[in-house]
């Protein structure tokens, strides 16, 4: 059973309908308890760092005890960043911890001063950095363009497979083990997003 | 030209499907509508010539048509996998919710944000600001710009730069600048418009109304300074093809997705 976790944080519809396009079947966890029924567990997610305070202490308790387990997991935007100790776009609503660093604002600037537009609304290109197969992130393509819509970011870490540069680099991608994230949404990235889910939902077979 | 800061970010090419009754239409400075056909199956088409960005804009926006919109936004969603925006008539968060749910990322807003700023807030707490794009209807009145409500036949009395200001602060994620002058024209984009507006905000605005060639195009991301651009009939009528402009964009040294 594929879990697709609602948390209230929008585009449920979209990541669904997509894995459908890949041949997958999600089914939306009712409580924490569902998760031990889970082979894959993906997390979506669009908008404010705040919605995922629904994710409560049973939640967190149980997505840990499943990725413990090894059990394969992909947050998207805000379910990839919510994966770090926690952000500035919401102070006091803790990530899970599960990958080392902190959500940041996005810069307004580049380096050579110029405005940027935040929200990073549009497509850019993600410039795999992973060395190998077990630290990227599945049917992710370097130099390939991706849909992205956020104003915070991710730090690019130990745990990052993929970087994108808007004003300065962040993680595009993450990968430690079983867990992956993605910021971009594979779910509106067209054919270059499909490959991502595509690949992911492969490896469970 | 000054060369682009940021080297891979895409300027994004946004087809736009004025629907009515299901089909799609589009007229000449807002008026006398053409039938252009099937939302789905146009949409299908631009998605596979590398079309970045889809929006549906109910051009009727009665009660019946409004739930005929949702129909017809389910139907375009289930054909592609690229951002959708959907607006025309939304005027509460029940009715963003509505299309929301039909398989839109973005809502449009127009006259109900001119006549309640505060639905802005409203949808953008309930969605995200990323989904929120605020659409403003400018037509110039010597010197300014003012902005015109219901589909672009009201003066406001509001001026452009300071609506899309007022917009941002409120929680907009992006405005959606149409020129009311050059829509359906073909003569090109209102740079003047673009570049004030875009200059003014640090939201991405997308520029709208007057393309009529893919030097337009070129012309809007660089002396507009827009951060997307919307086409309707030239995109339709296939005068001009989505890759064509690409083409001409990448040439000039603008990174596209192609």
């Amino acid at each position: 059973m594929i879990a697709l976790v609602d948390y209230g944080a929008g585009n449920l519809a979209s990541v669904r309908k997509a894995l459908r396009a890949c041949g997958a079947d999600a089914v939306e966890p009712a409580e924490p308890a569902d998760l031990e029924r889970a082979t894959a567990i993906v997390l979506p997610g669009v908008g404010h760092f705040a919605a995922t305070a629904s994710l409560d202490h049973e939640w967190r308790t149980a997505v840990r005890r499943r990725l413990d387990a090894g059990v394969p997991f992909l947050g998207i935007c805000l379910g990839m960043q919510w994966l770090f100790e926690g952000s500035d776009e919401a102070p006091a609503a803790p990530g899970l911890g599960w990958l080392a660093g902190r959500i940041t604002r996005l810069p307004e600037r580049t380096p050579e001063g110029e405005r940027l537009k935040v929200p990073h609304a549009g497509w850019n290109v993600a410039r795999v950095t992973a060395v190998d197969a077990g630290t990227t992130v599945p049917g992710l393509k370097d130099g390939e363009y991706y849909y992205f819509t956020h104003a915070y970011a991710a730090p690019v870490t130990a745990a990052t497979a993929a970087t994108t540069v808007y004003g300065a680099p962040f993680a595009a991608a993450v990968r430690s083990g079983n867990v992956c994230g993605v910021q971009f949404h594979p779910e509106k990235s067209g054919a270059a997003g499909l490959a991502v889910l595509r690949a992911f939902l492969g490896g469970l077979r | 030209m000054t060369p682009p800061a940021d080297a891979t970010f895409a300027r994004r090419l946004i087809a736009c499907l004025d629907v009515r009754d299901g089909r799609v239409v589009k007229g000449v400075n807002f008026e006398g509508l053409r039938d252009a056909g099937d939302p789905a199956a146009l949409a299908f088409r631009y998605d596979a010539e590398g079309i970045d960005e889809l929006v549906v804009l109910d051009v009727t926006a009665t009660v019946e048509d409004r739930l005929a919109l949702a129909r017809t936004v389910a139907a375009v969603a289930a054909n592609v996998c690229i951002p959708l925006a959907v607006g025309g008539g939304i005027r509460s968060v029940d009715d963003a919710a509505r299309v929301m749910d039909a398989g839109a990322d973005k809502v449009g807003i127009n006259t109900a944000a001119l006549g309640n700023p505060a639905l802005i807030t409203r949808v953008a707490e309930r969605f995200g600001s990323q989904a929120v794009v605020v659409a403003i209807d400018a037509a110039r009145d010597g010197a300014w710009f003012v902005v015109c409500s219901h589909a672009g036949r009201t003066p406001t009395g509001r001026e452009a730069v300071a609506w899309a200001r007022e917009a941002e602060a409120r929680g907009a994620g992006e405005i959606l600048l149409t020129s009311i002058d050059a829509d359906g024209t073909l003569r090109g984009f209102d740079c003047v418009l673009t570049s004030a507006v875009s200059g003014a905000v640090g939201i991405p605005v997308i520029a709208s109304g007057g393309a009529g060639c893919a030097a337009h195009f070129v012309e809007v991301f660089t002396r507009g300074r827009a951060d997307a651009a919307l086409a309707a009939s030239i995109f339709h009528h296939e005068t001009c093809r989505v890759r064509a402009v690409k083409a001409e964009l990448r040439a000039h040294g603008l990174p596209v997705r192609l």
